[in-house]
């Protein structure tokens, strides 16, 4: 019994040994490997050690990977992680001159702005485009690919995996008797709002509430800007407020607006603040961001 | 040369308001104010609004027939916005029309001084270094002190490039403070994207996020503003003839000029701190007044404010009602809707001549 005990624990521990490894000795046989990025099949020859990253999320993403070590400078909006090699670069005014300063190996970008993509690639540096995500799949996808293109494929399928399990049971957290609320999505304190088309819009999808801004997409943007008037009268279940930091709004604030006091959002507590960034991101926090959903959602 | 004084000295001539167009124009702001009461994305019938509106007034003891949410949506959300519409409205046309006499440009507009660059540059920096937000109280005021001091530093440039061209050195001066303001807007704006979308929301204006607040805050300078400019109407159609003939007319043209500047300007700057930019209507709204009704200042200038004021409140609904229950930008209704009204107007009232 107690052999089988010790044969199975040193089974495990050689099987964490022979897990680990990605993160100090990758295997070279990972390379070259072929990318399928926004920008086409994109073939990366050896392991990057010198990653410029242009995208918040692809930071986030190289970083949960365990690629960050390899990162030598991500873009001015790239706030997440603390640690990640901040540096003045823009994504959204990129300059190549600047960014091949870097001598990078390997530049992650999220919009192709100004041909940026081209421009590098001509200077014989390798791009991935990895753009703004419209489902969770394709979300998985990049961080997928940004494993692979670093070698660090394994961890990127843990992260997946680890995220499609806690969303999973953070979707199950809220019963049943109350996934069809509906929601209100605010981008800004002039009701912008994001439509169950959109990322965000989808993930609050997956609970099934009900979003009161697709009605108002007349010209199927994703983002219309709603009247006060629409919203209150709605009378939305849930409030997600993705302008807590560029705008200081709060459940306060939403509760003291003129005609706000008597929505459902409010008088039930369900008005939720996020930080802008996790909401208008699709990296590895979309997690977070379903756990504040949910916690309000709960709320009877 | 020769045209241009001989309409001059039929513009000092020509009539004040005339009874018809006094009551044509009463009855367009009175039309629109109940319009932009009466028509939102939530129904609410005419009966209930004036009934509602009846049971605000102490010991008449009229029940409104409305849900508590349908008043909060009529007099929370709803009329504050159609009031601060009307201030606006109003403001930027007397404004425009005020800019237009005294620089003797048909083209000046309440920005010619360069109000909206500074008040632009002003919201910018708020946004961007103070974090006040969109919607923040500090914004206005950043945008009122940023116009105004734009427009002092274009009147301090105008007056030293000499009298004797005052007027044109006044437009040319607008226009350096203006650039040079845009550049340092734009070039903050693009050191700061994270803020881009705040930024210009703001800049392309309008009334979505209206409170009885905004309107108190806006409603006194508008009053004073539009009170002296009324009250000077009959000196802007002496100073039309030409700053040295209002001159041997016994009139004092600098402090003329700069009085109603201030004027004009102060109640600008309190607009748009509101409401952002909204273009458009200081110049439209004088010259449809000068094509169909006087070129006279004393019909231009009273007719503007209360035309004005009908205009943007009948704007505003349709930047809320087209794309129902989204929004447009008013900006984009303003030009859209009255750059055709206007070309009628233009060609209608040459063919009539």
């Amino acid at each position: 019994m107690l052999r089988r005990s010790l044969i199975a624990l040193a089974a495990l521990a050689a099987a964490l040994v022979a897990a680990s490894p990605g993160d100090t000795a990758p295997s070279a046989a990972a390379f070259p490997v072929t990318i399928h990025a926004a920008n086409g099949a994109v073939v990366i020859k050896a392991r990057p050690a010198r990653i410029v990253s242009l995208s918040p999320t692809g930071t986030e993403d190289l970083f949960a990977v365990g690629a960050g070590l390899q990162v030598i400078a991500v873009d001015n909006d790239s706030d997440y992680p603390k640690d990640a090699p901040h540096s003045t670069l823009s994504g959204y005014t990129p300059n190549v001159e600047a960014i091949a300063g870097y001598n990078p190996d390997l530049v992650v970008v999220s919009n192709d702005i100004d041909g940026v993509v081209e421009e590098l690639q001509k200077l014989g540096v390798t791009v991935l485009l990895e753009p703004a995500a419209d489902t969770v799949a394709q979300a998985y996808d990049e961080i997928r690919q940004l494993g692979s293109a670093t070698g660090h494929a394994p961890q990127a399928a843990t992260v997946v995996h680890g995220m499609e399990v806690s969303l999973t049971k953070i979707l199950r957290s809220v019963p049943k008797s109350n996934r069809h609320l509906s929601v209100y999505a605010e981008l800004d304190p002039t009701y912008y709002s994001a439509t169950s088309s959109t990322f965000i819009g989808r993930i609050l999808k997956l609970f099934g509430f009900r979003n009161i801004a697709d009605a108002a997409d007349t010209t199927h943007s994703g983002y219309p800007q709603l009247s006060a008037e629409y919203i209150v009268t709605s009378n939305p279940d849930i409030v997600v407020l993705a302008d807590t930091v560029c705008c200081g709004q709060s459940a306060k604030t939403v509760a003291a607006r003129p005609g706000w006091g008597g929505i459902s959002a409010v008088k039930h507590g369900r008005v939720i603040g996020v930080n802008d960034s996790v909401a208008s991101r699709w990296g590895p926090r979309i997690v977070d961001f379903a756990r504040a959903i949910a916690a309000a959602a709960r709320k009877k | 040369m020769a045209v241009d004084s001989i309409r001059s000295a039929e513009a000092v001539r020509a009539r004040g308001v005339s009874r018809p167009w006094r009551l044509v124009a009463g009855a367009f702001l009175a039309g629109s104010l109940l319009v932009g009461l009466g028509v939102g994305p939530v129904g609410i019938g005419a009966g209930g609004i004036v009934e509602s509106a009846l049971s605000h007034v102490p010991l008449l003891h009229v029940h409104s027939p409305l849900s508590s949410l349908e008043e909060a949506v009529l007099w929370q959300i709803r009329a504050p916005r159609v009031v601060l519409a009307a201030l606006v409205g109003g403001m930027l046309a007397i404004a425009g029309s005020t800019y237009q006499g005294v620089f003797r440009n048909s083209l000046a507009d309440p920005y010619l001084l360069g109000v909206a660059a500074g008040a632009g540059l002003g919201a910018t920096l708020a946004i961007t270094y103070g974090h006040v937000g969109r919607t923040g109280a500090l914004l206005p005021l950043a945008a009122f002190v940023g116009g105004l001091a734009a427009v002092a530093a274009a009147y301090v440039l105008g007056r030293s490039a000499g009298a004797a061209r005052a007027a044109g050195s006044f437009v040319l001066a607008g226009l350096t403070v203006t650039l040079f303001l845009t550049a340092i807007q734009t070039f903050v704006q693009q050191q700061h994207t994270n803020t881009l979308r705040d930024v210009y929301s703001w800049l392309l204006g309008g009334f979505s996020t209206a409170t009885w607040g905004q309107v108190a805050v806006a409603a006194p300078y508008v009053a004073v503003s539009s009170t002296a400019i009324v009250l000077h109407r009959r000196m802007l159609d002496v100073l039309s003839v030409g700053d040295e003939e209002a001159a041997s007319l016994g009139v004092n043209v600098a402090r003329l000029r700069l009085l109603l500047v201030v004027a004009a300007t102060a109640g600008t700057a309190a607009a748009v701190a509101m409401s952002g930019l909204i273009a458009f209507v200081g110049i439209i709204v004088p010259h449809t007044i000068r094509l169909l009704v006087s070129t006279s200042y004393r019909a231009v200038v009273p007719l503007s404010l209360v035309v004005g004021a009908g205009f943007l409140v009948l704007a505003d609904v349709l930047a809320r009602t087209v794309v129902s229950p989204a929004e447009l930008p008013i900006g984009v209704v303003t030009a859209f809707f009255g750059a055709p009204f206007f070309a009628v107007v233009l060609r209608t009232s040459r063919s009539a001549r």
